[in-house]
């Protein structure tokens, strides 16, 4: 009954939560999307806590997407125990990394007064379930081998099967508890993911690789002078908050 | 030719009291706010001094503006490729201890002390934290030369200069400062608005004001190092960057920004200028000492007919153009080539413009007496207890002779005036001093009359900003009624 609950159930909660609080916050708290640096109070700590963190959790996530990508090729690339291995070592180099930085980063916030005041209680949630998540990770790296194998195995169909609105959960019942944990704790952050700081991940800014260095914003159409104002070729959001900023959205967007 | 509008400014630095009523202005204004306590939009420096944020020319610790190598400019600290590893951690980015941590007194210790032998004080406590702190350091800690064996000797424009030349700035009887007011110089070619991964950052077209949309900003804080005159800022409570705006709202309504209002000495200016937007590569893509030449020949004069052609085919208003040809910044950068930019080497094509100040360098001390004689009146310029060297470091990117110009044509108008009122001095040595200084009798009168008696109006030329014909006119009109008007319309509140 539990495991009906868990990874039956809570994943669709966690994946709407995701999605309709995403939404409705990008839509009407806009204003609330931000990366919610601290840099700004605290530098030299912040770059052996954030710099790990970051560089070890991409790793892991991208492992993680690849590994639910083509499970298949997972599998054969393990068929040798030297490549197994490598792909074993370079999981907990980055699964470690994530880990050190995080705990820098949660210690960091704990020892400097002034993070005190900007640090919030979905921060402390996310701090907890973050160590628990990656934590247990690197547990079942080192004590449930081989993790990379079995992910395939076992944890991509149970995946696949909650994507495909069928979910298998039978499949996930002789796991261990650590990898159970895992899973929860897993949805648990997709749960919370759109009520905390970790919506910067949605809002991530890949654009600014190619966009031109400039950027110019008109209130009205160049050369219409003196003529009525034609229609917006972009649709007008009369809820953005700022008065010049809703204009400048809304008009168009000349790129100097 | 892609003609431009910009409202640009002009600020007189020989007319600067340093009283600061511009800081308590915008202060009272627009950051009188949690995460905004250490933010001083318009501030006023000691020069030399260090400045605010400490030492915010030194871009080799900041690494902001841009940078010319091998033909090619480029932000000096953030490559597009950069920016993806150091988005986890900047690491040009000043932290709160190169500006200082905002506190306030406890007040109510004054009233709730219980009764001793001693009196009850008000401790400083940090805003930051809410504990009892140490004040080390405060928005002008260095203003007057305050402590400047530790705070002025550092100022990064004393670097070209001997050590027999620093020694003198500092000996208490030759002491000698002035005044440098700053704010955001919305620039043509914003180091910010280029740094900012997110986009938040823009340029608004009619009339060159940067803004930065708060709805988009998300705290990756480039635009703080970017900026090589550090006038973004960060406000640690809301996790967004925010910087000066020049206060639109009031230049829209032709109104003077709450900083130039208030200005208890007169000394800013606000008028248009236009400049050819198609020329702004080719301008920031030359050598430092040719920047301000460049500068100056993009912008573009109201009254030729080409021009006008021209403005009228990209879109500028007849009335921009008309309140163009009465802009007190085309009369001081252009006619009078008077004002200059400050620290153009940074290519970011600031439109804030400097008249250098004559003041500082009128008198000299010799063996304790305070001579202001030289054999002729121009002597005193060239042995100037500042040195030209540290003016050019400042307004135009070592170009010497640019300040040395303006600062003569100020003494010839001087010295001609002082003729005309006082009549002590022999008007053929006036007139040669005057065709020496490049000017003209009739020049030197509207520059004294620019200068001493300028009216509001003749201050600040500010085009009405059409307002009633941007997009927004298409709102139905009834869509805001009951609402809070004018800024945000939802609470600015740091997420989660």
């Amino acid at each position: 009954m539990l495991d009906l609950l868990l990874f039956g159930v809570f994943p669709y909660v966690a994946i709407i939560l995701l999605l309709v609080v995403s939404i409705q916050r990008y839509r009407s708290q806009r204003f609330t999307f931000s990366s919610l640096s601290s840099q700004f109070l605290e530098s030299r700590r912040l770059f052996w806590g954030s710099v790990p963190f970051h560089l070890g959790i991409l790793g892991v996530l991208f492992g993680h997407l690849i590994g639910f990508a083509i499970p298949r090729g997972v599998q054969l690339w393990n068929g040798d125990p030297l490549r197994l291995w490598i792909l074993e070592v370079t999981a907990l180099v980055f699964g470690s990394m994530a880990l050190l930085g995080l705990i820098a980063l949660v210690v960091r916030r704990m020892a400097d007064r002034r993070l005190h005041q900007p640090t919030s209680i979905a921060d402390k949630t996310l701090h907890v379930i973050l160590f628990g998540l990656i934590g247990s990770g690197i547990y079942i790296a080192l004590f449930h081998r081989w993790g990379s194998s079995w992910y395939a195995q076992v944890a991509v169909p149970y995946l696949r099967s909650i994507f495909l609105f069928q979910p298998n959960i039978t499949i996930l019942a002789p796991l261990p508890f650590a990898v159970k944990l895992h899973i929860t704790l897993a949805w648990s952050l997709v749960a919370i993911f759109s009520f905390t700081r970790m919506v910067h991940v949605l809002v991530a800014p890949i654009p600014y690789l190619w966009r031109p260095n400039q950027l110019v914003i008109w209130n009205r159409r160049r050369g219409d002078q003196g003529e009525t104002p034609t229609a917006p070729t972009e649709p007008h959001r009369p809820n953005a908050a700022h008065d010049a900023h809703r204009t400048g959205e809304a008009v168009r967007v000349r790129e100097a | 030719m892609d003609v431009r509008a910009q409202v640009s400014m002009i600020f007189h630095l020989d007319k600067c009291i340093g009283c600061h009523t511009c800081s308590i202005a915008c202060k009272n204004v627009w950051t009188d706010r949690q995460g905004a306590e250490y933010m001083w939009w318009n501030n006023v420096e000691t020069k030399p001094g260090t400045g605010f944020p400490t030492k915010w020319e030194d871009q080799e610790k900041y690494k902001g503006g841009w940078e010319r190598k091998n033909g090619k400019v480029h932000l000096r600290a953030i490559s597009k490729a950069a920016s993806v590893s150091e988005i986890f951690h900047n690491p040009n980015l000043p932290t709160i201890d190169d500006y200082y941590e905002p506190w306030t007194y406890k007040y109510q210790d004054l009233f709730d002390a219980p009764e001793g032998s001693d009196q009850p004080t008000a401790r400083a406590v940090s805003l930051l934290t809410g504990e009892p702190m140490n004040i080390e350091a405060g928005p002008n800690w260095d203003d007057d030369l305050g402590g400047s064996p530790i705070y002025a000797e550092n100022d990064p424009n004393l670097e070209g200069l001997t050590e027999a030349e620093r020694q003198a700035l500092f000996e208490t009887e030759r002491l000698v400062f002035f005044y440098l007011p700053r704010i955001c110089n919305h620039c043509v070619n914003p180091a910010c608005v280029a740094a900012c991964p997110s986009g938040a950052l823009y340029k608004r077209g009619e009339d060159g004001i940067v803004l930065l949309n708060q709805e988009r900003c998300r705290a990756w804080r480039f635009c703080v190092s970017a900026c090589p005159y550090k006038k973004t800022y960060f406000n640690w409570s809301t996790g967004k960057s925010e910087k000066c705006i020049l206060c639109y709202p009031r230049v829209e309504a032709g109104e003077a920004p709450a900083c130039f209002h208030s200005c208890v000495g007169r000394i800013r200016y606000m008028g248009l200028v236009l400049y050819d937007a198609d020329r702004i590569q080719e301008t920031i893509n030359v050598p430092d000492d040719q920047l301000v030449e460049a500068q100056k020949s993009m912008i573009l004069d109201p009254t030729d007919p080409a021009v006008i052609a021209a403005a009228q085919k990209s879109g500028v208003h007849e009335s921009v153009l008309e309140f163009a040809t009465r802009s007190p910044v085309w009369r001081f950068l252009k006619e009078w080539n008077l004002a200059l930019p400050l620290h153009p080497e940074h290519r970011t094509l600031p439109m804030l413009f400097y008249v250098p100040p004559l003041l500082p360098v009128m008198a000299r001390n010799n063996d304790g007496v305070y001579d202001t004689s030289s054999p002729d009146l121009f002597g005193s310029l060239e042995e100037s207890r500042l040195p030209m060297k540290y003016l050019a470091s400042l307004f135009s990117a070592g170009n010497e002779g640019h300040v040395r110009y303006s600062l003569k044509k100020q003494l010839a108008v001087r010295l001609w005036r002082r003729q005309q009122t006082v009549g002590d001095l022999d008007s053929a040595v006036v007139a040669r001093l005057l065709s020496e200084a490049d000017t003209t009798p009739e020049e030197a009168d509207a520059i004294y009359r620019l200068t001493s008696l300028p009216l509001y109006d003749e201050r600040f030329v500010i085009p009405p900003s059409h307002r009633e014909e941007v997009i927004e006119s298409l709102d139905d009109p009834a869509a805001y009624k009951g609402l809070t008007g004018f800024g945000p319309r939802v609470e600015p509140r740091r997420g989660l």
